[in-house]
Order: structure tokens, then sequence, then C-alpha cells
């Protein structure tokens, strides 16, 4: 599923050459639930910008689905991630004058999916997050976690291999938080392989599987 | 389709910007098609005008006589002649105060022969014209329009009533149906007009000697303008010893197509500047859209997160802003449209009907969408280059 092989990414910060990720090595497996957990400042946003194809690797192997993706030219990445990766962000990350559903919609146009299609699917994608009826509302009229679901039910529409999630609870306040993990549990239950990043212990706990992360190392954390 | 509701949507989220930014393109199109429409329409009127006074007709002007000038009895000697030649009619015009009772007005005076009649498209309503007796025996008759008649005598029926020009009597012979209020009689300035027998306006001015300097040629039946050019041409030059430059032989054709080359230049030379007004427009246009783009920078990298390619970036901002012009454009030939039509209810007498030029129209339109893909290329392309994290890091 997710292969990392000995990847590294330097940042150059004034004279001084920071090592972001330092020959990280990861494996996913279908279907699995893995959380990363480390500290601010620890390469988890590098990592996480690597597994979701909006940036590359300085050295190292990615293979997404057995394809090595430092390979990729800049449009064959877009369309890695609108085809095999879902991303749900920190701060949700909707288009604002955009309704839910058609925050829902855009990465089904850009595939090019048929009108009559597209509707199907996002019809199908808010029924599963339990936003059905507030479809036509803009994101500045939905609370916090609605609108976090909505960011779900766009990763989700396009079926994608990997759902990539970003501090997902980490503008929410606690009950809304749970309610968004307990959807990410039950969208393992059903079979998507998630990646969630995290420097929250109790929402890393949740995963089946946690990989801790500092100063650009990952290491497995055995529960 | 899809992509120019978003554009529109994404303009309709700031009006008041979007119409500043569009005022712009709004007068540069204003410009454009105004000022050529008022030129076109112009130069129709007065095209109209000018072959209406008979296509037919040639204009020779002597510039230099040679000690030979030319006489009233050669004009009818060559009409006698030469069987191309229908009509010759000297042109003399003078001016003068005409009375009638207490009543007076200024005149032009047209000193005519038999044959003006002919050349001239006039309309007789009474009367007779001036016969070639009239011209021959120098009678002090008069032909005047029914307008005249009915300002200076009072009513239009006014046959062998007489006026007097600079205190010269002469009985009115014919009254003319008017002519339309044209674009000559405008300039004229409310001149009235009689037509005299040219003998006689000889006399009634000092500076109409008895040789002619201008006058005109019909062409007759069967006969082309051309032939009767060469004919007249083959003449002038055996009186004035082949020296060309002594006299010159123009047509009605000659004014229209001089008409048309100062109207093309005139259109060039205003379209040229309204183009510039256009063109600044545009770069207003990059201005806002480059503002837009950085504005827009986190949607971008959302858009970008969630599978846009670059082109699908660069079309949805290059849309933006061609969308930005063309409704720039649609207002601006409306606004056009209106001040033409408020411009022509202003000039209902002149007969000249402002009219929306078509091809102008089209022309702005084409002109307003290149400079929508000219202009907004480089901020679209500003907003495709981005790189997805950069876009989604911004301000937070």
């Amino acid at each position: 599923m997710i292969e990392l092989r000995d990847v590294s990414k330097i940042y150059q910060i004034g004279d001084e050459r920071v090592h972001a990720l330092d020959h990280a090595n990861l494996h996913v497996y279908p279907k699995e639930f893995v959380s990363i957990i480390g500290p601010s400042g620890s390469g988890k946003s590098t990592l996480m910008n690597i597994i979701g194809c909006l940036d590359v690797a300085d050295g190292g192997q990615y293979l997404l689905d057995g394809m090595p993706i430092e390979a990729y030219s800049e449009n064959e990445l877009a369309n890695v991630r609108n085809r095999k990766i879902g991303f749900v962000f920190q701060s949700f990350n909707l288009i604002a004058k955009l309704s839910a559903e058609e925050n829902v919609e855009l990465p089904l146009i850009y595939q090019g999916v048929k009108r009559a299609e597209r509707q199907q699917r996002v019809r199908e994608a808010l029924e599963r997050v339990g936003l059905s009826k507030r479809a036509k509302h803009l994101p500045t009229e939905l609370s916090g976690g609605q609108q976090q679901r909505v960011a779900v039910a766009r990763a989700l529409v396009t079926k994608p291999s990997l759902i990539l999630a970003d501090e997902p609870t980490g503008n929410l306040d606690s009950k809304t938080s749970r309610e968004i993990m307990q959807m990410f549990q039950e969208l393992h239950e059903q079979g998507n392989t998630i990646v969630l990043i995290t420097h929250d212990n109790d929402v890393a706990r949740q995963a089946k599987r946690i990989v801790h992360i500092l100063d650009g190392r990952l290491t497995e954390v055995t529960l | 389709m899809m992509a120019v509701k978003m554009a529109l949507r994404s303009i309709g989220a700031n009006k008041m910007r979007a119409a500043l930014t569009m005022l712009g393109i709004i007068i540069g199109v204003m410009a454009l098609v105004v000022l050529v429409s008022l030129v076109d329409s112009a130069t129709n009127s007065i095209t109209s005008e000018v072959s209406s006074l008979g296509s037919s007709l040639l204009t020779v002007r002597v510039s230099d006589d040679k000690g030979v000038p030319i006489k009233l009895q050669d004009l009818e000697a060559w009409v006698d002649t030469e069987p191309s030649i229908a009509a010759m009619a000297p042109y003399a015009t003078s001016t003068a105060t005409g009375k009638f009772g207490t009543e007076s007005a200024d005149f032009n005076v047209y000193g005519v022969t038999q044959d003006e009649y002919k050349i001239q498209s006039m309309q007789l309503t009474m009367g007779r014209f001036i016969a070639a007796s009239d011209v021959k025996n120098n009678n002090r008759v008069c032909v005047i329009p029914e307008g005249t008649a009915e300002d200076l005598i009072g009513y239009k029926d006014c046959l062998g009533r007489e006026i007097s020009l600079n205190g010269i009597k002469y009985t009115v012979i014919g009254v003319l149906e008017d002519e339309e209020e044209s674009l000559a009689t405008i300039l004229s300035g409310g001149m009235k007009t009689a037509y005299i027998p040219y003998t006689a306006l000889m006399r009634l001015s000092t500076d109409n000697g008895s040789s002619i300097s201008t006058f005109y040629i019909g062409a007759s039946e069967g006969y082309t303008l051309d032939q009767a050019e060469e004919v007249m041409k083959n003449l002038l030059m055996e009186r004035f010893n082949q020296d060309e430059d002594a006299f010159s032989i123009s047509s009605q054709n000659m004014i229209e197509e001089a008409m048309g080359r100062i109207s093309n230049f005139l259109n060039i030379l205003l379209g040229g500047i309204a183009a510039i007004s256009l063109i600044v427009g545009g770069i207003g246009i990059m201005n806002i859209m480059l503002v837009t783009v950085t504005e827009r920078t986190r949607e971008i990298g959302i858009r970008k997160a969630i599978g846009a390619s670059r082109r699908t970036i660069l079309v949805q901002f290059l849309i933006e802003a061609v969308v930005l012009c063309m409704l720039g454009c649609a207002l601006g030939i409306f606004v056009s449209w209106g001040i033409l039509q408020i411009i022509s209810a202003i000039t209902v007498s002149a007969s000249i009907s402002f009219r929306l030029n078509g091809r102008v129209v089209v022309l702005s339109v084409l002109f307003c969408f290149l400079i929508g893909v000219v202009f907004g290329l480089y901020p679209a392309n500003k907003a495709a280059k981005m790189k997805p994290i950069d876009a989604l890091h911004y301000g937070g």
C-alpha cells in the first residue's frame, strides 16, 4: 500500500540544514488504521506532505500502490492526489464560497465524472457523514464538527486508496472530536485505509497501530 | 459552462471591486463603439447626400484660363457639338439682400441656365423654371423654394410677385419643392435661396465676370460619365494649350471616394485611441486578477490538494479574467447604444441617424476577449504555478 524506504527531506534554513525526514521507513498495509504521533517540529507535516503527494522527497523511495512517486510530474501527482488520496485537514480547508455539496463534488469534477453520477455519489457521501440535510449550506453556516464532516465526505467521495488525516480533531472541542474519531473508526471497519497524524496521545491510541516520529525518524510503538 | 458559473460567482462575491475593474473596459468599449459609430453614421449621411446631388454629374474647375476664358456661348456650343454631353450648367453664386414689401432676408443667389433643372434633381410645384430665352435676354425673373416664399412673401402661391435683390426687382416665375433639411442647408445657416438667369447674376454682382470658372456637366443617355469626362478633357486640353494643370474635372464618385478615405482614416485614428484605453482597462484587469490570486492562495492550495492540475487552475482564473472583460464589454456596448440613442434624439433635425455600427461591436467583443486572455494569462499562470503545500499553508 504505502512503502517509504529511507526517505529524506532536507530544508535549508539560513546556513543550517534541517533534516525534516532522516531516512524514514514506513510500511502501511491495505485496510490498516495507522496513527503517526509526534511533537511539533518532529517532521510530522513533512511526512504527511510526502505521503499525500503534496511534496516530493529529496532522497529514498516512496511507493504508493506499488508505484514509485518520485518519478512523477506535477500533473501526475495532481492526478494521484485526486484519485488515490482523500485529505482531511486540521483547519477543514473547505472552499468558503461553495456549499457543502459543491465542496464534496469538486474532486469528482476534476476527475471528469458525469453530472448525474456526481450528484449520486455526493448524496451518498453526505449521507455517510450524516449531513444530507445541510447539503446546501455554506461552510460558514456550519459548525466546526459539521465542516469537518463535509471534509471527510469530500475525502470519501472519490473512493480513495488512502484517507490521510492531519490533526483532524485539532480545531474541535472534545465532544465533537470523539464524534469525528468515531466516524474514522467506522470508516476503518468498512475497509478504508487510514493514516492519521496527530500530536495527541488519546487520539493516536484509537488507531490499531501507532508510529512515533521524532527528529525525522520513525519508530513503531507497541501497545 | 460550470467554470463560467464558478467565475461569475467569484466575481459576484466582490461586486464593488468587479464593477470598478470593469469600468476601464466599459469606458474603453464605449469610446471605441461610440466614436466609430459616430464617424460612420456621419460619413454615411454625407455620402448619401453627395450622391443625391446627382450621380451623373462632373464638376469642372478652371484655375488658369490662359487669356481664353470660357463663356456661356462656349458651353452652349459644346453641348450642341458633343453628343456625349447632355447639359452644361455654369456655377455662379452671390449673396444679396432680398426684400418684399417690408420683409427682408439674406439670400444665396445662384446664377443658372435652363440646364440646371436637368442636372440638379429639382421639383417644381408651380410655374416654370428659367428658360434658355431668360438667359439669353437676361430677364429679371427668379425661381424660389416654397420655404423662401412663405418666409419672405408670406404665402406659397406667389407667381408674378416681384422680390428685390440688392434693389433690383425680379419676377417670381416658378416655385420649387423645398429641399429636405440637409446638412448643406444647416451649414448655410438659414440663408434663403433664389435662382436667377446666369446672365442676370453677372449684372447683380461685381465678383462674377462673364467668364465661367466652374461648371457642371451631365452625360447624355447612352453615354457613361467616364466617356463625357474624356470628351471634356480633350476639349479643355485643346483650349488650354495641353496644360492639364489649368483645369480639374471631378466627379461625385471621387468625392465619395475621398469621403471614404477620410472616414477610414478617422476610424483608424479614433479606434486606435480607444484601443489604447481598452488596453489600459486590460492592465486594470490584470492588476485585480493578481490581487485575487494572492487573496485566494489558500483556495488554490485546497483545489490542488484535492487534485486540480495546473491546467485546471490556469483555465479557472483565465475564464474569470475573460468573463470580467466580456461583462465589461457587454455593459460598454449597452451604454454606447444608449449614448447613440440620446445623440440621435438631440440631433433629430440634422437628418443623421446615429446607429450602433455592427462591425465595431463585433470588433470590440473580439478585442475584449483577446484582452481578457492576454492580461489574464499572467495572473492565471501565477496561480497555476503555486506549489500545493506553500498555497495550503499560506496565512495559516
